[in-house]
């Protein structure tokens, strides 16, 4: 799991680039934190496009991010989620309190 | 039913066999064929159970899992991830939808997701001897479709 981001106008944008599992959370969790702790950006938008794999460890790497955002008076948006990801979380209902958009 | 062809598998519990285990289990489940949705389904499946045998079978240790898949003749995969670790006091509690005793690394939905993606999910657990998770899932076959 590679993730890579830029900041541009208060809106920090990551890309997920690999598999998201318990295995990959931690690091991702830890890389995540850090990025909105060092932009404190308004919009957070996570960036699924890449994403090869996720289970449920991506559900709660996405309820923390909002969470964090949230504290921060910010919003947390996730876009291009691929097939595979997008059954994972239409599975978890996660899609009726996050901003979520498919590929 | 008659099993048609299986495989066993032994691993270390550490996570990054997490993905070994996934796609050693799709890429049984290949000869039968399945959609890509069918096969995302088995992998998310399959990674859950192990990871719940890493997180909360093995808190303390590094144990092993051991993974059976079985083809049967009706076109069902069959895929059982066994540990031997502490199991499970409450099983109902323990599949109950947002229930984690993994704290805010987790989520709680392992159980729900592996009963969404998989026809049958049965778990058997004794305390201080070690849970079983069978599940199953029928691949309908190309032809048929």
């Amino acid at each position: 799991m590679k993730i890579t981001g830029y900041c541009k106008q208060g809106v920090l944008t990551l890309n997920f680039n690999g598999e998201l599992d318990h295995h990959s959370a931690r690091a991702a969790m830890k890389a995540l934190g850090e990025r909105i702790d060092a932009f404190m950006p308004r919009e957070c938008v996570l960036n699924f496009k890449e994403l090869t794999f996720m289970d449920s460890s991506g559900i709660a790497l996405i309820l923390r991010a909002d969470k964090r955002m949230k504290e921060i008076d910010g919003r947390l948006l996730v876009v291009n989620v691929p097939a595979q990801p997008m059954r994972v979380l239409d599975a978890s209902g996660i899609d009726r309190l996050i901003n979520i958009s498919g590929k | 039913m008659a099993v048609a062809n299986y495989t066993k598998i032994e691993f270390l519990g550490k996570s990054a066999n997490e993905s070994f285990a996934r796609s050693a289990a799709a890429c049984f489940a290949a000869q039968l064929d399945p959609t890509l949705e069918e096969l995302g389904d088995l992998k998310t499946a399959v990674s859950e159970a192990v990871t719940n045998c890493i997180v909360h079978a093995y808190p303390n240790e590094i144990g092993r899992i051991q993974m059976k898949c079985r083809i049967m003749g009706d076109d069902t995969f069959e895929v059982s991830i066994k540990d031997w670790g502490c199991g499970i006091e409450d099983i109902k509690k323990a599949m109950e939808p947002l229930f984690t005793t993994g704290g805010e690394d987790r989520s709680g939905m392992g159980f729900s997701i592996m009963e969404c993606f998989m026809d049958t999910v049965k778990v058997k657990s004794k305390v201080g001897k070690g849970t079983t998770v069978t599940m199953k899932k029928k691949i309908a076959r190309k032809k048929s479709r």
